[in-house]
């Protein structure tokens, strides 16, 4: 057989379109419902759980695409999170420009971060990633006019003009919403683009893609710039969702869940990212119901989806739909 | 600058170093043996410290508490490879880090539902609570000083068994070329199991001799495990040097920007902006450090020379 550029199969394809889908449905039905119930509490953990599967899609563009392992993009979340309270602190309440401003401070951010990291490679890139993100931790730490450890109350939302307040709980989480699905729309496009070929590619075999002329450093460095940027925009996101940032937002644990979730929903599929978002978020809900020590339930349960569930969420929907 | 507070400083420092370099050895030999990131072996510092203090408090026997501390950290390490570790060799680095990121949350909430979140009473060993006299007049901790000397002899001992024994050689080629040393019929998991456990009980030792200067509470691991991490990328992975150099560049940068920065910042920025731009520039010193031995050297300082894989 000759070989030719992997391509998607048609029914593979439908099936992805499917599932993608009902992803999003699912979620806007959620959305609906607790609107119509008039539960906030509910409304407000979902949109955190919105917010927290457009980082995890953005994660999952430097993971899951770019084969980049990142343990630092809490450190891009807590960038765009704090441009919002400091911009806000000053009475600069804009969106429109707040939000440039953060997603932009978020790219450059990653922009120094990856281009240092990327002069390494696995296990070094790991140690990197989450080392930078940790001075970021300890420089919101640092931030004593801007409330240091105990972080910063963001008192006046982002504005835009009349027609979008979002004040209202319910602009927020529809928003929010429709950021997640252009996001998603705009990275499944990335995805399948030459763009995402030559990532996919380099992932698979470094070598080989160098030796056919292509600058894989390159293509990596944007695609962890975009992963960045999009991960600030969750950043601000939540800023606006919690009206507070706090050093805690860059923890580097949070940097570890971000990764469990897109190992959760599915490595690679960008619609398992999000996926693996809600669930995570929707169990790590009712474990700590069930008990204050959630991380003793939830540790384990991270050991066993690594060495029982290959292919995440979206893997096991696979299986189970894939003709015998 | 008081030359006496840049020798207490500079003290501080090598003491910090000694302590990272316990921590840092046995992961870097880790990495550079089989190639696997294990984000749970801080857990095996905080597991000594632990042990020691508990030893401590029900014996009083400090001798039996510094004892506890490595011997139990063996003993979580050993667990640690057989319960998750083993099934994560093969497997590629994201599935090590979420695999040891899941221990490393259980074993932190385990600590923090067993003996509370609040920090464990570690006193002083009688004997330690006086101060030595140096040169000039300063005083130092007598047990800070007994960090050093301890810290120094293992890594000596380390040299030596590294370079003039059989094992060690084993080691340095395991490190080099793990296959070819599968080929010569070496059992590599089995050498890997024995650096893995004295990786542990050096993490371990480390936490129990650390006790009484820092505070014991839950989570404490995960402060020195980033430390160990930049200590293992400026040094070089898998290399043992490296992590010396690393750990005494990374604990004499810290000690020493905390304590100077802000004033060396008086000389040149007003007062106020000095005051507010030197905590923060000294809490990320090191990783300043760490990107501009990247910049110069991106595979550490003493990198160890590796088989083509």
């Amino acid at each position: 057989m000759t070989a030719r550029p992997r391509q998607r199969s048609r029914p593979a394809a439908r099936a992805e379109a499917i599932l993608a889908s009902a992803v999003f449905t699912a979620i806007a039905a959620l959305l609906v419902i607790a609107d119509f119930l008039d539960q906030p509490f509910y409304l407000k953990l979902l949109t955190r759980a919105l917010v927290l599967a457009l980082a995890a899609l953005a994660l999952d563009l430097a993971v899951g695409i770019a084969g980049l392992v990142s343990l630092g993009h809490a450190a891009f979340l807590g960038v765009g999170a704090y441009v919002i309270g400091i911009s806000a602190e000053h009475g600069m309440t804009n969106g429109w420009v707040q939000w440039p401003l953060a997603v932009a401070a978020a790219a450059s951010a990653a922009l120094v971060v990856g281009g240092l990291s990327l002069r390494t490679r696995g296990v070094q890139f790991i140690m990197i990633t989450l080392a930078f993100g940790q001075m970021f931790f300890y420089l919101a730490n640092s931030l004593s006019r801007y409330g240091g450890d105990d972080g910063l109350t963001i008192w006046t939302r982002s504005q835009f003009g009349t027609w979008l307040s979002l004040s209202d709980r319910r602009t927020l989480a529809w928003l929010s919403l429709s950021i997640l699905l252009a996001a998603y729309l705009f990275l499944r496009k990335l995805r399948w683009s030459r763009f995402g070929r030559v990532l996919r590619a380099a992932k698979e075999n470094e070598r080989r893609m160098a030796a056919l002329g292509f600058a894989v450093g390159r293509f990596r460095l944007v695609a962890f710039v975009i992963s960045g940027a999009l991960t600030g925009l969750a950043g601000v996101l939540l800023a606006n969702l919690t009206e507070f940032v706090a050093p805690a937002y860059l923890s580097w644990h949070r940097s570890g869940e971000l990764l469990a979730m897109v190992v959760l929903g599915g490595l690679g599929t960008l619609h398992g990212a999000v996926l693996g978002a809600f669930v995570f978020v929707l169990l790590e809900e009712v474990l700590a119901r069930l008990t204050t020590h959630w991380a003793l339930l939830f540790g384990p349960f991270l050991v066993l989806v690594v060495l029982a569930g290959r292919g995440g969420l979206v893997g096991l929907v696979q299986r189970i739909d894939a003709p015998r | 600058m008081d030359p006496l507070l840049l020798l207490v400083q500079l003290l501080n420092g090598v003491q910090l170093g000694l302590l990272l370099f316990l921590v840092a050895a046995g992961l870097t030999l880790v990495f550079g043996i089989l190639d696997v990131i294990n984000l749970a072996h801080g857990v095996l510092y905080m597991v000594g410290a632990y042990a020691a203090a508990v030893v401590l408090v029900r014996s009083g026997h400090f001798a039996l508490a510094v004892l506890a501390g490595p011997l139990v950290a063996l003993g979580a390490g050993l667990a640690l490879d057989r319960l998750v570790l083993r099934f994560v060799y093969d497997r590629d680095h994201l599935d090590q880090v979420l695999a040891t990121f899941g221990v490393l949350i259980f074993v932190n909430e385990l600590v923090r539902v067993l003996f509370g979140p609040a920090a464990l009473p570690f006193p002083l060993p009688a004997g330690f609570e006086w101060s030595v006299r140096l040169p000039g007049g300063a005083t130092y901790p007598a047990w800070r000083l007994a960090i050093i000397a301890a810290g120094a002899i293992l890594a000596f001992l380390l040299f030596w068994v590294l370079t003039r024994t059989r094992a060690g050689m084993l080691v340095r080629a395991a490190a080099t070329d793990p296959a070819m040393l599968e080929m010569l019929g070496v059992d590599v998991r089995r050498l890997f199991l024995l650096v893995l456990g004295a990786g542990a009980a050096l993490a371990g030792f480390a936490g129990a001799m650390a006790g009484p200067i820092v505070a014991v509470q839950p989570g404490m691991g995960d402060q020195i495990l980033i430390l160990a991490f930049v200590v293992i990328v400026t040094g070089g992975t898998g290399s043992v040097q490296g992590a010396l150099l690393g750990s005494l560049l990374v604990g004499l940068a810290d000690t020493l920007g905390r304590s100077f920065l802000t004033d060396m910042l008086r000389l040149a920025l007003p007062p106020a902006a000095a005051n507010e731009v030197g905590p923060a520039l000294a809490s990320m010193l090191i990783y300043l450090v760490m990107a501009g031995v990247l910049l110069a050297r991106p595979r550490g300082l003493m990198p160890v020379r590796r088989a083509a894989r």
